[in-house]
């Protein structure tokens, strides 16, 4: 701490003003980035909280709000601005003319109708702030919110147990055993995570079709345990980092590979596990292209992303709804990212760089 | 040198390779064991559908009826590279989308990246996480929303360009981002972005990785930023840049979500958005035309293959590894 005070003493004036200046401006066009990047969001939160109505109407703020009413003599009627003495009013109106409207005065009801010269058109309604919170519970219930996380957690859940597994066993072989061919086998693997999956497809759905289990969630679980090429290369850059000594201690008192999996790497290895694991997760969470060829058919089964995307097609014209689902479903992953956002970003790192 | 037994022994490269012994054939064994999962997971869910699929691709075939493929042969190959539109136009649609989002995705990440590792800027850690959470968003979430926001009548964007920049961009004569055909590609770059997460921390850690004697020695010479930009920071970096080219490029050939789930893959509008994948998942799951459906398939594999050969082969000319990266 001294030295940087000495060295900022030593410093010309004009180059710390230019360092605060360059501060200033690159923090603030970061801010400016980030406030437009975001702004979506925010769009998303505002908008799903409005009613259908207000979204149709052009003369609504952006804030989420309804039309300021009150109640006389058992009707409702809408409140506007008047401009009476020089003030804008809130005065609903009763009558509406077109030279000359009935209005009430919210605070004088008693009064009656009270007639003012103007043209009604030229005035603007009164709003207030009314977030429709029920738009969630709407949403809910109609997309059936509980069966579509049941299924999703189900389907992220074990998955990445069967991925976790898998994975680790199959780096475990490419880190600490001499095969022949295994360079050629690991180069194989990384292809078959570049190149397009749908080559794939047909066949692979054929035969779950034949078997009968097209309609299940079974062809998109059963393939997860047989270990996918991003999570082996993981695990394999973090195992080769473990010292062999270990291992080697181990085969001393007699322990197998199996032995040594278990009792040494797996312990060694829980942050890249868990990295891992969260990867696998979100992506889980993320899957559309294999429900919804396998799904097809039984909205009972679907994931939430599937789920959602059949609610879009039947409610597109309520924004509102659209996007309380779209947040909804945004929910969970985003909660358990905060919790757990240092482990995944060194997972992406580790997985990037390393190529 | 006395032949040591596993896992003791850590070969060096000048010994003589020796026979296989016994010891050495169980040490294989196991580790064949450990990668059981994937040798099979590989032989039955890769290997075996590519060779079969390329046997249905000989065949005229619809599961419904399966008793009712008939071997066609070439056929399907012959129409599909000569006789069918709409797969090179699909396929030049895709790669026109490419061309756009890419360099706009991978840009905009490498600016992030760059603004992040800036030692101006305060609070880095925190944007950091910002940037990269709407990555964990799923992305038909990420869709819809982007959606309404482009939306051109309500949509915050064009309400912002407009009270901003002062061009008409609400109303009937405004910005239609997904409904005018020159703008939707534009359009769904802008949805790709909010997934910038994950380049965006590979570039950064890419940057970290440049040495900052690199750095000294042209601020010595008097360097100003751009020219240490571009003399020091892009070419220390290429490797990390050709991998995200080569998974950027394999990613946008296999482009489906976005249209599928505005548009249900009508191509909206004037069937600019019907890119490759769309068309694949028409013919396999709207008219069952499976047979064909594999040709298609192939075609994108070999097509992904070339591309990446490719890429590899002009590596050698623009990515810079240093000594210690090349393996």
């Amino acid at each position: 701490m001294k030295r940087q005070i000495r060295r900022i003493w030593r410093r010309s004036p004009a180059a710390l003003l230019r360092e605060a200046a360059l501060r200033l401006f690159l923090t603030g066009l970061t801010l400016a980035v980030l406030f437009l990047f975001l702004i979506p969001m925010a769009y998303g939160v505002v908008t799903g909280l409005k009613t259908g109505y207000q979204i149709a109407q052009s003369d609504a703020p952006w804030w989420p709000a309804s039309v300021e009413t009150i109640t006389y003599e058992g009707k409702e009627y809408e409140v506007y601005y008047v401009p009476i003495d020089g003030k804008e009013k809130p005065m609903a109106l009763y009558k509406k003319g077109r030279k000359a409207s009935l209005l009430l005065d919210p605070e004088n009801l008693e009064a009656g109708p009270i007639e003012w010269q103007g043209n009604w058109r030229s005035l603007k309604r009164v709003w207030r702030f009314d977030p429709q919170w029920q738009n969630f519970v709407a949403v809910w219930e109609t997309i059936d919110f509980p069966l579509l996380l049941k299924n999703t957690l189900m389907f992220a859940g074990i998955t990445t147990i069967g991925a976790v597994l898998s994975a680790a066993l199959v780096a475990y072989g490419f880190a600490r055993f001499r095969i022949p061919g295994k360079n050629v086998l690991f180069m194989v693997m990384l292809s078959t995570v570049i190149l397009p999956g749908a080559i794939t497809l047909i066949p692979t759905y054929y035969i779950w079709l034949r078997i009968g289990w097209v309609g299940t969630w079974k062809p998109l679980i059963i393939p997860a345990f047989f270990s996918w090429g991003t999570n082996v290369f993981l695990l394999r850059q973090f195992f080769l980092g473990i010292p062999r000594e270990l291992d080697e201690a181990a085969m001393i008192d007699g322990a197998s590979p199996l032995r040594i999996f278990i009792s040494i790497i797996l312990p060694n290895a829980k942050p890249a596990l868990t990295a891992v694991a969260l990867f696998h997760f979100f992506w889980a969470w993320n899957e559309f292209f294999g429900p919804l060829i396998y799904l097809a058919g039984h909205p009972e089964k679907f994931p939430i992303t599937v789920g959602l995307t059949q609610f879009n097609n039947l409610y597109s014209q309520s924004a509102h709804l659209i996007q309380a689902a779209s947040l909804m479903s945004a929910a969970l992953p985003l909660v358990v990212f905060f919790f757990a956002q240092r482990v995944f970003m060194q997972g992406v790192v580790i997985t990037g760089v390393e190529k | 040198m006395p032949r040591v037994p596993w896992p003791f022994r850590k070969r060096s490269r000048k010994a003589p390779r020796r026979k296989w012994g016994r010891l050495e054939r169980k040490e294989a064994l196991w580790g064949l064991g450990f990668l059981s999962p994937w040798l099979i997971g590989f032989l039955l869910f890769y290997l075996f559908p590519i060779i079969a699929s390329f046997g249905f691709s000989l065949f005229d075939f619809n599961p419904a009826v399966p008793d009712q493929a008939r071997f066609i042969g070439w056929t399907n190959w012959r129409y599909a590279l000569f006789k069918d539109p709409e797969v090179w136009l699909s396929l030049k649609r895709t790669l026109h989308f490419a061309v756009i989002s890419l360099p706009i995705s991978l840009g905009f990440a490498l600016f992030l990246a760059l603004l992040l590792n800036s030692k101006y800027v305060l609070g880095k850690s925190v944007y950091r996480t910002l940037f990269y959470m709407p990555t964990m968003i799923p992305l038909v979430a990420t869709v819809l929303i982007w959606n309404g926001v482009l939306n051109e009548q309500t949509g915050w964007i064009n309400v912002l360009i407009e009270k901003v920049l002062g061009i008409e961009a609400t109303g009937v004569n405004g910005i239609r981002w997904l409904a005018d055909p020159d703008l939707v590609y534009y359009a769904y770059t802008m949805f790709g972005l909010w997934g910038i997460g994950n380049p965006m921390i590979v570039f950064l850690a890419g940057l970290q990785g440049v040495p900052t004697e690199l750095y000294e020695a042209a601020e010595l010479d008097g360097a100003n930023w751009f020219r240490k930009l571009i003399h020091i920071t892009i070419p220390m970096i290429t490797p990390v840049i050709f991998y995200q080219l080569v998974l950027g490029v394999i990613g946008a050939l296999q482009y489906f979500l976005a249209p599928f789930v505005l548009n249900g893959g009508t191509g909206f509008p004037e069937g600019k958005t019907r890119f490759f994948m769309i068309y694949f998942y028409k013919q396999a799951f709207s008219f069952f035309n499976m047979g064909y459906a594999a040709t298609l398939a192939w075609i994108l594999f070999i097509i992904a293959l070339v591309l990446t050969v490719i890429l590899f082969g002009t590596a050698r000319y623009w990515v810079y590894y240093t000594a210690e990266e090349r393996a």
